[in-house]
């Protein structure tokens, strides 16, 4: 089946099996191999991009429903310089492996469109969709606060 | 993992949906937001035939002020749900509910028609539309029809619809003055009810007027806990008073035993989350 | 001039590392794309234990965009057998494991059959169309009914693989006449790793040479294990480690699918790639911990103990794998924790069971050993109406008396329980607590406070090769650097260690810097690929800073030495004239005189006048072996809200004061502590590799086994004493575990400490609410709540 896609900015025009996934057609067709996958069952949030600007979980909708949609990933949220939150995440090392990070900075940055000044409490729940084994969270909290420009933060 | 091979439309109206499922056969499904058949698809706990996509039919989604209902169409996300005025205003236990569906990213693909036809009795909106005495509009074949939630889910993962017949709305009465309360109980934030409670009660002269308790995974289909709502009716709208209409909040369940809780386990959260759950919705500090 | 500190040593430096994480321009090994790349799938017994009895591949084979399909059968006579590198005992009962079953399949998920595709989507649907054929045999699930008469054997010499014994002082006379004795049988539930980047392998051959890209902590060892299971000649091979999303030990292995792979990348001479699915690998990854403890103590009335007697069943699953039965032995050690006592025996026993193999995770064995041990001292105290500090203030070696020999052998170098514990004690707010949880006992609240204690250390620094020998263990504990000053004075640093998200390129250039006095900036960290750092024993055990680190110290010191010989020609002067400071030698007394190292490189490239006997190029290695383990501590307190209702234990606040001598970075000190701490909270409150009655893993999806998000934890207190270790010149004692060591016990400690008033005397891992509540309701039919 046909779709067009625009990419981090790239339109792509393509003939995939009604069956690809979308995470697959951006890492293996698109290019964009800065998103990777966690898991089977929607839990890890690993694969979360932007779609039409809210995130979602790239494992968990078909290329072929991205038809004539915008996604941004990891590799597009940069603007010539890095984002806030990708600058946060560095300042407060709120990574170690990184294998999450992609999917965090994703949801956390759908997060502060949803809401621009959480809580602690509101990023803690705002982040439920994604899985981390080896930062404990603490750090990643710290950074979406930072670059919300909130404080406050405990501990 | 990878689906196995399917066909795929993406119809363009209803009614192309609707021909393009009866002619399927069993092995035809429905996708809207994917997020419960995606997992299945992966998983190849499924592998359906044909996918009728019918993201696409714009005039299933949003929510319409009938006066003394709202009607709101199938394909409007959770996200939606939880966003929209219309729903946090007069029927504002399904805006809460639907905020506690999965996560972000799930509850911007999800919708709510697709959470009620997977009928999974884990899932929170079935016991939430059956709490608030919700009417499901169906269209297929042989026209349009309405369903009310106990003729609905008739087993687990099952629906009473017809080949060909796809959810288009939910039609919610209005709760105006009804207090309410979805209480999700789970072990992590990620991890499905292990049990959950709706409820909403009307309140009158410091006693509970009415009440309407439907229970999430206490069965193979959301369940009605009637015995409690008897006992509620006329009760002080105290936690003494409402612990004790809980108490027979099992009454007729038959709560599954499994990797995630034993049945005796979840008997007794399904009695103290109901009157939690009742405190909350009839105002009890 | 910026006004920074000189000393890069205890800086909060952000990492190198983040540019590419933070931007998708990480390098996972299933980024890798190679032309003329081909796609391994593999079918996996649905069976814990049964025959064979067919696998017919002709369907798969003739399926669209199918090269290859094969069988146990077909790769039985090259494909080896799965190495164990640890046989505990020289009567080790250490049955073969070929990658892929022949006729006897051991454990549901493994491996019976690979098919290899144009991609992952055509290898996926051959997969469907293999058609194998099994003759269910009876699976083994319970270590006690394994060592029963008459159990079903898992392998034909038994389904005992090795007892173990131990023991120092003397165990009878410790607990004869003990005015106290606990007896307490406890459970370390099976776990899953699960570290968020699957695994993957892509296997490259040129001619008879292969590249070998895995998501592996080990890529040296894996390189030695390689040539010795397939017989490739080691020089023909190239194992690199590219970025790895998180190993925890569970990417400490020599796998099936990693030497499946080299070989159908040589039976075919084509790059090959395989990639798991979450599903796939919650079976096929080693799984940690499942011990059962039977643990005694024997005390005086005022809680001087007196010895400690420890018994263990461990569960090897199918299969030995590169360390299964040594993970035990690693906790042997340290049941004694930081006490004192008179005696101490230790045995355990080694069981196959038809479930995953279990192999080391985060602290392999000696989480388990702390668990017990802080779990009965908190049931000690309880007995005798002890503080549950006071009793391990009464036991613990005090500051003082460091450096100090275990009753179990080892020699702690250095340590302050003393320091650690007040200042837990003081952030924790610990007095308050108490008077808040007695407050709500008199009041008999349906919602309880808890407060556990986790005072511990551990041994790590993996280790001296000479107490590896002794162990039986294969292989030695050394680690190697080598440092190389480039002409335009830049370093490259190549370590033998194998970063997967712990910042050593970071924290390496930190501590070049300081020794060479260049740049944080100007150094580059080289790891990971056997061409490029030759020599090394790879990463785990918290050995990296410990062991690497000094190696880095030494090879710079080397690095330093020469350039003063140098600098001494360069300057006309005797070397013993120059001083170094900061990067420079110069003439001791006249200190304008003298060469940035940076100019010395130069002048050693250049080699027009080096002095007599020294070789051009500045640089040098060192290959370190320590002379002991290093023991880092600390004091985890922990306040646990425990809705007695519903069993909900809710985690209030929970402070962590940990020693781990010299910091080099505080920043990933504090996030493995986090890191750490949080794996720990997840074994006591949420998981467990759970199996049905057939054998079958329940737990195979992240949906079924619950990893905790961050709305499920809290925020840590988290601070430090520093005790420097005397062991190395960095002081330093290592930190990557630790934070999982401390922190189950001070949880399970708490949930426990929160209920005894209902007559609750403990609650089985994984403390989910169900369990509370039945440890409550239980307790409570049996007694009257207090």
């Amino acid at each position: 089946m046909k779709i067009s896609v625009n990419v981090d900015g790239v339109r792509y025009d393509d003939d995939v099996e009604p069956r690809l996934l979308l995470v697959h057609y951006l890492r293996d067709q698109a290019g964009r191999v800065g998103t990777p996958i966690g898991c089977d069952t929607t839990n890890c949030g690993a694969c979360t991009v932007l779609m039409n600007g809210v995130s979602v979980k790239s494992c968990a909708v078909l290329a072929v429903q991205a038809d004539g949609a915008e996604i941004t990933t990891i590799q597009g949220l940069a603007n010539g310089e890095l984002h806030p939150l990708q600058r946060a995440f560095h300042e407060e090392h709120a990574l170690q492996c990184g294998y999450c990070t992609p999917g965090m900075i994703i949801a956390a940055a759908d997060l502060l469109r949803d809401n621009p000044h959480p809580t602690e409490e509101e990023v803690r729940d705002g982040l439920e969709g994604n899985l981390c084994r080896c930062t404990g969270y603490q750090n990643i909290v710290r950074a979406v606060l930072k670059a919300a420009g909130s404080a406050g933060v405990t501990a | 993992m990878i689906p196995a091979k399917f066909d795929y439309v993406r119809p363009d109206s209803l009614d192309e949906a609707v021909r393009a499922l009866a002619s399927g056969g069993d092995d035809t499904k429905v996708i809207a937001g994917g997020q419960s058949l995606m997992p299945l698809l992966r998983m190849r706990l499924a592998y359906p035939e044909k996918l009728v996509d019918i993201g696409g039919l714009g005039e299933l989604r949003g929510v319409r002020d009938l006066g003394s209902a709202l009607e709101i169409g199938a394909l409007t996300t959770h996200y939606e749900v939880t966003r929209d005025w219309l729903i946090r205003e007069h029927c504002g236990l399904l805006a809460q509910a639907a905020a506690t569906i999965a996560d972000p990213a799930v509850r911007h693909r999800g919708t709510i028609g697709g959470g009620l036809a997977h009928a999974d009795p884990a899932g929170d909106l079935p016991a939430v539309i059956t709490a608030l005495d919700a009417t499901l509009v169906v269209a297929g074949p042989s026209g349009t029809r309405e369903i009310k939630p106990a003729d609905f889910f008739s087993d687990y993962l099952t629906t009473s619809l017809e080949p060909g017949e796809i959810v288009t709305a939910v039609r919610v009465p209005k709760h105006d003055g009804w207090g309410y309360r979805y209480e999700k109980f789970n072990v992590t934030a990620q991890a499905w009810a292990l049990v959950g409670v709706a409820a909403v009660a009307r309140r009158s002269d410091g006693h509970v007027a009415e009440a309407r308790v439907a229970l999430t995974n206490m069965g193979s289909v959301p369940i009605r806990a009637l015995a409690v709502e008897a006992a509620a009716a006329g009760a002080e709208a105290s936690a003494a008073g409402l612990a004790a209409a809980a108490a027979h909040a099992d009454d007729g369940t038959s709560p599954p035993s499994d990797l995630r809780a034993a049945a005796d386990y979840r008997r007794h959260l399904a009695r103290v989350l109901t009157g939690r759950a009742l405190a909350t919705a009839a105002g009890v500090p | 001039m910026t006004t920074e500190t000189a000393h890069e040593v205890g800086r909060a430096r952000r990492r190198k590392e983040d540019a590419r994480l933070i931007t998708g321009q990480t390098n996972w090994t299933d980024n890798i794309t190679l032309p003329g790349l081909v796609y391994i799938a593999f079918a996996r017994s649905p069976h814990a234990h049964a025959r064979i009895t067919s696998v017919d591949l002709s369907e798969a084979k003739a399926a669209p965009g199918v090269l290859a399909a094969f069988s146990g059968a077909d790769l039985a006579a090259e494909q080896g057998g799965l190495p164990c590198a640890w046989p505990v005992t020289p009567d080790i009962v250490m049955p073969n494991h070929p990658p892929m079953a022949v006729d006897t399949v051991r454990y549901a998920g493994e491996i019976v059959a690979a098919v290899v595709a144009r991609d992952r989507y055509a290898a996926a649907d051959a997969i469907s169309l293999i058609d194998a054929s099994y003759e269910p045999l009876e699976p083994v699930l319970d270590m006690e009914a394994a060592l029963a008469e008459g159990s079903v054997k898992v392998h034909e010499a038994g389904n005992k693989s090795f007892t173990w014994p131990f023991g120092n002082g003397d165990i009878e006379a410790a607990f004869r006449d003990a005015p106290v004795v606990l007896e307490r049988t406890y459970r370390q539930q099976r776990l899953i790793p699960c570290a968020m980047e699957p695994r993957a392998v892509v296997c490259a051959p040129v001619g008879d040479e292969y590249t070998m890209w895995s998501a592996t902590q080990i890529p040296h060892v894996l390189r030695v294990m390689l040539a010795l299971v397939t017989g490739i000649p080691e020089h023909n091979l190239r194992v690199i480690a590219p970025d790895v999303g998180g190993g925890f030990g569970s990417k400490l292995q020599v796998t099936a699918e990693e030497v499946l792979a080299l070989l159908l990348a040589r039976r075919l001479g084509r790059p090959v790639k395989w990639t798991e699915s979450r599903s796939e690998g919650n079976m096929a990854v080693h799984h940690g911990r499942d011990q059962i403890q039977r643990i005694r103590i024997a005390a005086e009335a005022d809680g001087r103990l007196r010895g400690l007697d420890v018994d263990l069943l461990a569960d090897m699953g199918a299969y030995l794998m590169l360390v299964t039965p040594g993970v035990p032995l690693l906790g042997a050690f340290m049941y004694n924790a930081i006490y004192k006592m008179d005696a101490y025996r230790f045995s355990c026993t080694g069981v196959f069971t038809t479930k995953t193999p279990t192999d080391a995770y985060r602290g392999a064995g000696r989480p388990e050993a702390t668990y017990a041990i802080e779990h009965i001292m908190d049931d000690l105290a309880a007995h005798l109406g002890m503080d549950p500090l006071e009793l391990r203030e009464k036991n613990w070696i005090r500051h003082e008396e460091f450096p100090f020999t275990t009753i179990s052998g080892l020699t702690y170098d250095s340590g302050n329980y003393e320091a650690a514990t007040a200042a837990a004690r003081s952030l924790f707010h610990y007095d308050d607590l108490r008077t808040e949880q007695a407050e709500r006992n008199a009041a008999g609240a349906t919602v309880r406070l808890g407060i556990g204690v986790s005072t511990f250390t551990e041994m790590c620094g993996l280790a001296p090769s000479r107490i590896l020998g002794s162990l039986a263990y294969a292989a030695g504990g050394w680690e190697h650097a080598s440092i190389r000053m480039l002409p335009t004075g830049k370093v490259e640093v190549v370590t033998g260690s194998s970063a997967h998200g712990q910042g050593h390129e970071t924290a390496w250039s930190q501590i070049v810097a300081d020794e060479l006095g260049v740049p944080f900036e100007d150094i580059r960290v080289l790891h990971g690929d056997t061409q490029v750092s030759p020599k090394g024993m790879d990463t785990y055990g918290s050995r990296s800073l410990v062991v690497g680190g000094t190696a880095l110290v030494v090879a710079c010191g080397k690095v330093r030495e020469k350039a003063r010989i140098i600098a001494a020609g360069m300057l006309e002067v005797a070397p013993e004239d120059l001083e170094w400071d900061a990067g420079r030698w110069a003439v001791r007394g006249d200190p304008d005189q003298g060469k940035t190292i940076g100019e010395i490189a130069f002048a050693a490239f250049a080699a027009h006048a080096l002095p007599e006997g020294v070789e051009p190029s500045l640089d040098s290695d060192a290959t370190y072996d320590p002379d002991n383990f290093s023991f880092p501590h600390g004091t985890h307190l922990c306040a646990v809200e425990v809705d007695t209702e519903t069993g909900k234990v809710k985690i209030r606040s929970y402070v962590a004061v940990d020693d781990v001598g010299v910091v080099v970075n505080p920043l990933i000190v504090e996030g493995q502590v986090h890191g750490g701490i949080a794996q720990g909270i997840a074994q006591a409150l949420y998981e467990e590799a759970a199996y049905d009655s057939s054998g079958n893993l329940e737990t195979a999806t992240l949906a079924d086994y619950l990893l905790p998000s961050a709305a499920d934890l809290p925020s840590f207190t988290t601070a430090r004493t520093t005790t420097p270790s005397t062991g190395n010149p960095l002081g330093v004692k290592g930190v990557g575990e630790a934070g999982t060591i401390a922190s189950t016990p001070a949880v399970v400690n708490a949930i426990i400490d929160a209920l005894r008033p209902f007559g609750v005397a403990d609650v089985p891992m994984p403390c989910t609410p169900e369990r509370v509540w039945r440890a409550i309701a239980e307790a409570s039919a049996e007694g009257v709540a207090r």
